[in-house]
């Protein structure tokens, strides 16, 4: 079951629709509601190797459902800890649950400056309004 | 929804996954009114389908139908398409929509003295309901496939065409444009779930129903296809020269279907090693894995051959299967 639309407060955002959750020196990847509802039902996660680089504002991997193939988008810079292995194998768990159990990817920041670029929840749920 | 061939059409409904596996295990329906109806009358209508269209017309009966194709003069495929024998000097042949116009051109330009091509299209609407409960749940009585026969259903004056593009039981109902939207009605209150493209063309995919500018088309030939069954090469037809001499000879390249060996899903127009490409790649709903379809040199189309596709720059194993991808157990 595809999750309920939901953009929690405690994530930052990118425009390209992907959020971080940041911990310490740490933070973990995913793809918005937004991305995934766009999207429909993922059945491939190419993902990046761990100990691989990813950059802010670049793709690091892609999604992709029956009709359609996207880019994932890093909303920060660092070095690929941990690759999602359910969502390897179980590509629809980002569907229903994309900001839990459906992560992408735990890095290593590099820089930490570069979150305060990213948007806070109510920004990006403007951004979307805007859309 | 999306525009095709100057519709708008719906690529899902709920989801293509459910829609699929809604097909596969009980009932689903398509609305497929672009789909063009082209109707060829008079004494002489025999002759001029005959020599247009690749299967041999004489085996029907009124009341049933072929597979078949419109093929040009250098044996290329202008469309492929169902031809229906409607009365003993009447056919109906329903062509894909973006060949509508260039299918009628072609038989337009063809006629000949007692025969009549009409382009009925817009006055018909066409809904697929496909799936091994479909019959039953339209209440109607088995019949073979390829044969068709008027009806009422939920008091909408139908034609009940046992066809399909999905490899399940089912029929394809044939209505008046303006009792479309009841018939539709009709329809979805008798449980069946509303398809989209997406999954018509998933479910396609996993039996290997080639798709019209996809896999076959203009510059690729029947028996490269492996669509040799569908044309009898005793008689005249437009290119038939052509389609012997590649029977004789053998094809220099073959449309084969595969499934990946490796996670990734393959698409259309990705290289496949060896100098083959990529016609129609997707997900398989049934078998959850990437399949797909395309042209390889005859060295490389024996099933259980090993093939390298090009995704995006990565190389992916599959391998090459028989036909269909994906067939029911039992």
């Amino acid at each position: 079951m595809a999750a309920a639309e939901s953009y929690p407060d405690e994530l930052r955002y990118h425009e390209e629709h992907d959020w971080a959750r940041v911990d310490g020196d740490e933070a973990v990847l995913g793809i918005t509601w937004f991305a995934a509802d766009a999207l429909g039902e993922l059945v491939h996660f190419e993902a990046p190797e761990v100990g691989s680089a990813v950059t802010k504002d670049q793709s690091y991997g892609e999604v992709e459902s029956v009709k359609a193939v996207s880019d994932v988008i890093a909303p920060l810079s660092g070095e690929v800890l941990e690759v999602n292995g359910q969502v390897v194998d179980a590509p629809e768990t980002v569907n229903e649950d994309p900001y839990g159990a459906g992560w992408l990817l735990r890095i290593r920041v590099a820089d930490s400056a570069e979150v305060d670029v990213l948007l806070d929840a109510g920004a990006y749920r403007q951004l979307l309004a805007d859309q | 929804m999306v525009p095709f061939a100057g519709w708008e059409m719906p690529v899902q409904y709920e989801g293509v996954i459910p829609e699929h596996r809604a097909v596969r295990t009980d009932a689903g329906v398509f609305d497929v009114s672009h789909m063009g109806e082209l109707e060829v009358e008079g004494p002489r209508a025999r002759d001029l389908v005959q020599s247009a269209l690749s299967n041999d017309l004489d085996k029907l009966e009124p009341g049933q139908a072929q597979y078949t194709l419109l093929t040009n003069d250098e044996g290329g495929i202008i469309d492929d398409l169902i031809a229906y024998r409607t009365g003993e000097h009447s056919y109906l042949l329903v062509v894909n929509a973006s060949n509508r116009a260039n299918a009628y051109a072609w038989l337009k330009e063809r006629e000949i003295a007692g025969s009549d091509v009409r382009d009925v299209s817009d006055d018909c609407a066409l809904l697929a309901v496909q799936g091994p409960h479909a019959i039953e749940r339209l209440g109607l009585s088995p019949a073979p496939p390829f044969t068709f026969a008027e009806a009422f259903l939920d008091g909408v004056e139908v034609m009940v065409n046992r066809t399909g593009y999905t490899g399940e039981d089912g029929c394809e109902l044939l209505c008046m444009t303006e009792d479309a939207v009841r018939l539709w009605d009709a329809v979805l209150e008798r449980g069946v779930v509303p398809c989209g493209l997406g999954a018509r063309d998933t479910l396609r995919l996993e039996v290997c129903y080639p798709l019209h500018g996809n896999d076959i088309g203009p510059d690729t030939d029947a028996i490269s296809a492996g669509l040799g069954w569908a044309c009898s090469l005793e008689k005249e037809f437009a290119g038939v020269d052509v389609l012997r001499r590649i029977k004789a000879e053998g094809p220099t390249r073959r449309l084969i279907a595969f499934v990946m060996e490796e996670k990734a899903i393959p698409r259309q127009g990705m290289p496949i090693e060896g100098g083959g490409e990529v016609t129609s790649g997707s997900h398989s709903p049934m078998l959850e894995i990437g399949i797909g379809m395309g042209y390889v040199p005859v060295a490389q189309a024996k099933a259980e051959t090993e093939l390298t596709i090009d995704v995006r720059g990565r190389p992916r194993g599959a391998r090459v299967v028989k036909k269909p991808i994906y067939k029911r157990e039992g």
